[in-house]
């Protein structure tokens, strides 16, 4: 015994030798296909902040579903950055008070660093020849696209092809009702997360098109390799904005305000935005853009403001109890 | 008062309920605490909704079919592993467990992958027009694996004791080997299969990890009760979820005492046979 509390001692002064007296510790609250992202996104800025304030600073990392995440903050998680796949999650947040309620102003571009919008990967040569969105309600097509009630990604999925449709239809909502309806009836799996529907389509070979994030398109490319995909860029897409915050109430609580700042304001950068480019985000600084054109093909693209007010609106429209999706969604 | 074998009673009684409150009581009132937010309207509104009692029957039809499996294919298992002395016997008794110790998830994925229409099995089912993966036959299959388990290990210490002299008996009686097994043998054992039926059941009914991969999740078609609730979640609806939460919890006890009931009334019936 006595043994055992001379080593417990002799550890615990080692630890606390170890940490340097000003070690600041953040927790990054993300959703699911930002691993790769935030892994290089943290040690530039670990190194960056190290040689400006020599302080050290140890970045954590929390992924799962947006809206799991959003409640896990809610319910206690002490995050001091929330990076979310959509604002409404972080809306949530800020509803508990965690938040000051003008987060997305506070940063610039809606407080997104970094974009995406929303493709069509399909099996090597395009066999069914799919080139627009009229193309998923054809016979005999499959769409792979997972469940917006679920997941957040997918609600892009969803608002994507009803503003395709409403614009096609010049703003006639039966219209892009029935487009949309006629979507989901192609719909064979509806999975609970973007990359379950990406395994589904990819490695269990269900289905003539997934409709993905370009993100996730993209990394399904180089992780599966060219020949066994194309990426088809449609007519007319959304502007995927995944939103950043600082968590107002546990920064102040564990004094990390300055470095929290800090990291959310260093996803601006030039030198984060080459690193979302590479991880297949869309940079917002136009000289990164001009780097990366030959990986972004050109975009039609719309702002969820643009067609359907802001996400709040779009929830309570589309995604809640009974409401459109519920009405219209697979096996309606 | 009756002399007790072992000492300290009250105590080891006041630590069981304690402990059985603190476990499992607790956690249940502050289920149904959370889902009396919803009130009785939307408890009405809740329960009508024909997707939600489109998934309950998935669930619970489901859960009911492949406990029916189980038991079917569960006691063959059980009787070969303790009637017959065969190599490898220790390692198939072994095997028996894997779906007690394989991460559900970890199950799910590998059933789909299988079953997919260009897995292994998935692929050459698809010839003669049978789909297990994304339907319901999918779900089905994943509740079999997940409660198969139950009811080998529940079977097996009671075949083990099972008395010879009575099926020796009865043969030298000239009862053949159908009537040996089913008027003999089988009432014995109806007991301990309707205990292995209830836990194979209880286990596939809250059914989520290994469901969720296979399943398709088509509304009311491919939808199973646990993914409805995660739904409600989603949309930071905490009552909606406490409440279907509640009223599996309830269905689920219902079975339960249902199944409780008969196997009293079957104990009964196969000590008169005896």
């Amino acid at each position: 015994m006595k043994k055992f509390l001379l080593m417990l001692g002799l550890l615990s002064a080692l630890f606390a030798a170890a940490a340097p007296a000003k070690d600041v510790t953040l927790l990054n609250v993300s959703y699911d296909p930002t691993r790769e992202l935030y892994r290089d996104i943290n040690a530039a800025f670990v190194a960056q902040w190290k040689a400006q304030h020599g302080d050290a600073v140890t970045i954590n990392m929390s992924h799962g579903g947006s809206g799991k995440q959003a409640r896990s903050v809610v319910d206690g998680l002490p995050a001091d950055v929330v990076t979310l796949a959509l604002a409404n999650d972080i809306d949530a947040v800020a509803s508990r008070g965690l938040i000051a309620k003008d987060w997305q102003k506070r940063l610039p571009d809606n407080a997104s660093p970094y974009t995406s919008t929303i493709v069509f990967l399909v099996r090597k040569g395009n066999p069914k020849s799919i080139k627009d969105w009229p193309d998923l309600i054809k016979p005999n097509i499959q769409v792979i696209t997972p469940n917006p009630k679920t997941s957040g990604g997918a609600r892009w999925n969803f608002l994507a092809a009803w503003g395709y449709a409403l614009k096609q239809h010049g703003g006639n909502e039966t219209k892009a009702r029935a487009y949309v309806q006629a979507l989901y009836q192609h719909v064979p799996v509806l999975d609970t997360g973007a990359r379950g529907a990406t395994n589904t389509f990819a490695q269990r070979g269900v289905g003539d098109v997934l409709v993905a994030w370009e993100s996730e398109a993209l990394l399904a490319q180089r992780e599966l390799g060219k020949d066994t995909f194309d990426i088809v860029v449609p007519s007319i897409s959304i502007l995927a904005e995944p939103p950043v915050a600082v968590v107002d109430k546990n920064v102040d609580k564990h004094d990390t305000r300055a470095v929290a700042e800090a990291y959310v304001k260093f996803l601006y950068s030039p030198q984060a935005q080459a690193i979302e480019a590479k991880n297949f985000y869309r940079p917002r600084l136009s000289a990164v853009s001009a780097q990366f054109a030959a990986q972004f093909p050109k975009v039609n693209t719309f702002t969820i403001n643009d067609v359907f007010g802001d996400w709040h609106q779009a929830q309570a429209k589309f995604f809640a109890d009974g409401a459109i999706f519920d009405q219209i969604g697979p096996g309606h | 008062m009756r002399r007790r074998i072992l000492p300290g009673f009250g105590l080891s009684l006041g630590y069981a309920l304690t402990y059985l409150g603190l476990i499992v009581l607790l956690p249940l009132v502050a289920l149904a605490w959370k889902a009396s937010g919803i009130g009785v309207g939307g408890m009405l509104h809740l329960l009508s909704s024909p997707r939600t009692l489109a998934a309950l029957k998935l669930s619970f039809g489901g859960a009911i079919l492949a406990a029916i499996i189980n038991v079917c294919f569960g006691l063959l298992v059980a009787w070969v592993l303790v009637r017959y002395r065969f190599p490898g016997r220790r390692l198939f008794d072994a095997l028996v467990d894997l779906p007690f110790a394989l991460p559900t998830a970890v199950a799910g994925i590998a059933l789909t992958a299988l079953y997919a229409p260009n897995g292994w099995l998935g692929h050459w089912l698809k010839h003669y027009g049978i789909q297990i993966a994304y339907a319901p036959p999918g779900v089905i299959l994943a509740m079999v694996f997940v409660g198969f388990p139950f009811v080998v290990r529940t079977l097996q210490p009671v075949l083990e004791s099972l008395d010879r002299d009575v099926e020796e008996a009865a043969e030298s009686l000239g009862a053949s080997h159908a009537q040996t097994f089913f008027r003999v043998i089988l009432p014995m054992l109806v007991p301990t299969l309707l205990t292995g039926f209830a836990l194979a059941l209880a286990r596939a009914v809250g059914e989520y990890g290994s469901v969720i991969f296979i399943a398709g999740n088509i509304p009311m078609r491919s939808e199973i009760a646990p993914l409805l609730i995660v739904e409600k979640l989603e949309e930071f609806d905490y009552a909606g979820a406490a409440a279907l939460g509640t009223v599996m919890l309830i269905a689920s006890f219902a079975l339960l005492i249902l199944i409780a009931v008969l196997q009293r009334w079957s104990g009964r019936w196969a000590e008169q046979l005896q």
